[in-house]
């Protein structure tokens, strides 16, 4: 058997097999894979805005005041930004699948939890270090006009921030896309786990592994590229 | 002047950054009309007093009135205090992802005072009257640092407050650009508008200021008309820092 026929017998076995359908298996792995990244990127930004808000107020705090309840919410926040980037993602994912929820048998949910809390720590983090590299006179000026906190920030202080962020938020978008792939120790069958069954009713490991990482590659470079075109979007103010 | 006429009252106020004392004891009132510039050398807690007026700074000890509110009480809602009172930066402090007709939209529209198309007929006159208005689609990064200035006055004004607070307008500016601000000042002081000035502008005080507060060492160390103050300070300190600056 000749190199080349043996690479199209490895490629039909992998992504056609006896019943002609295991393409289809991949497809519906990569849509787990999205659903997962979906969930987890929402969850990782909201959770991300307000811990940054917590943390930046917690920070500019100025005055004799001292405001109790922020004292808390900032210790609360602190912790789990300390334990989510302190610890292996994928140890977080066991613990949230066999023991936080050992019972659930929504495993999808299971894993959009635990992707995006962990996304949550390091978006927050990103997010703070765009609000704090805003000149505090913005919010001075917004302030001095009789807007309160929540109009400025909205309108004036995140707009320019995610500017800045841009970049980091996409790196964090694709390194979350990528540690989607680690759900397979929870027994989702995402496009990882597609791969691995595959690999082990065909006992060939060349085709479903290196297959993958090209489609995980493709989508990779097309985020890349959708982030660029959107960064250079939103610098237009800067030019005119 | 009658008491009624009086805008803002500070009773010893008092202002401390952790142990480090800006100021240490000041009452003054300004009255409605009045153009008060307050100079002193750097350090001496003038701009630390201005941004108390409007509570950017939160005052360690002391009461201030704007009118008839208390606004160091707690329960006060700044922000429409705020409102009333116009302020001016020395860095400008525009808003560079929005237009310049945007900028001075945004705060007349957000707290209600006006619809978008009303705000937008209202910036486009005040620009018309300060020469800028072809650049009302423009960004604050295309403008010269002069014409940021004056579209900083115009987003403050646009919120037609009864006073305005000046925070060294025109340190930050080339030289040649000094001029069109102070003008625009000046054209706003003719108009009746109170206003509050920190400056190193000696010309200006004289020939706009009603009065002059001297500030050194966190107190207004001596007050009196520009005339009087420029050509016969009485304190020693007043007296120095004159010197230095006239010469």
């Amino acid at each position: 058997m000749s190199f080349f026929e043996n690479i199209h017998n490895q490629f039909f076995q992998t992504f056609v097999g006896p019943e002609g359908d295991r393409w289809q298996q991949f497809l519906v792995g990569l849509g787990v894979s999205f659903r997962v990244l979906l969930g987890a990127l929402v969850l990782g930004v909201v959770l991300g805005i307000i811990v940054a808000i917590i943390r930046t107020q917690k920070d500019q705090q100025r005055g004799n005041r001292k405001k109790p309840v922020l004292s808390v919410l900032n210790a609360i926040c602190l912790v789990y930004t300390t334990v989510i980037r302190g610890t292996p993602m994928m140890v977080q994912l066991l613990i949230m699948g066999f023991v936080v929820f050992s019972a659930s048998r929504h495993l999808i949910l299971v894993a959009i939890l635990s992707l995006g809390i962990n996304s949550g720590a390091y978006v927050s983090e990103i997010i703070r270090s765009g609000i704090m590299s805003i000149d505090p006179g913005q919010m001075e000026a917004g302030r001095s006009l009789g807007m309160n906190y929540g109009t400025v920030m909205k309108d004036i202080i995140i707009p320019q921030a995610i500017k800045n962020i841009l970049p980091a938020l996409g790196n964090e978008m694709i390194t979350l896309f990528k540690d989607t792939s680690l759900v397979t120790v929870i027994g989702l069958a995402d496009l990882t786990k597609v791969a691995m069954q595959v690999q082990a009713r065909t006992y060939q490991a060349f085709m479903p592994f290196i297959g993958i990482a090209a489609v995980y590659l493709v989508i990779v470079l097309c985020m890349t590229w959708i982030f660029g075109k959107l960064e250079r979007r939103m610098r237009r103010s800067d030019r005119r | 002047m009658t008491e009624d006429n009086v805008l803002i009252r500070v009773d010893h106020l008092k202002k401390a950054f952790g142990d480090h004392v800006v100021l240490k004891d000041i009452s003054e009132t300004i009255h409605k009309g009045e153009k008060v510039v307050i100079i002193g050398p750097s350090g001496s807690g003038k701009s630390t007093f201005l941004r108390c007026l409007n509570l950017l700074e939160e005052p360690t000890d002391g009461q201030i009135w704007f009118e008839d509110t208390e606004i160091t009480d707690p329960n006060v809602d700044i922000n429409a205090i705020r409102r009333q009172i116009g302020m001016v930066f020395q860095h400008f402090n525009l808003f560079p992802n929005m237009t310049v007709k945007k900028n001075i939209t945004l705060a007349p529209v957000r707290t209600g005072l006006m619809k978008q198309e009303e705000a937008d007929k209202e910036a486009m006159r005040l620009l018309e009257r300060v020469g800028l208005a072809e650049k009302a689609e423009a960004y604050p990064s295309s403008l010269s640092g002069g014409q940021k200035q004056r579209v900083a006055i115009v987003r403050a004004l646009a919120m037609n407050p009864k006073m305005m607070l000046f925070d060294e307008p025109t340190s930050a500016l080339d030289p040649e650009m000094v001029g069109e601000v102070l003008d625009l000042m000046k054209r706003l002081a003719e108009d009746g508008m109170t206003m509050a000035v920190v400056t190193h502008e000696i010309g200006f005080a004289k020939e706009v200021g009603t009065r002059v507060l001297f500030m050194d060492e966190g107190i207004i160390m001596e007050q009196n008309t520009p005339q009087e103050f420029f050509s016969n300070p009485q304190t020693a300190r007043a007296q120095e820092f004159l010197s230095k600056v006239l010469s």
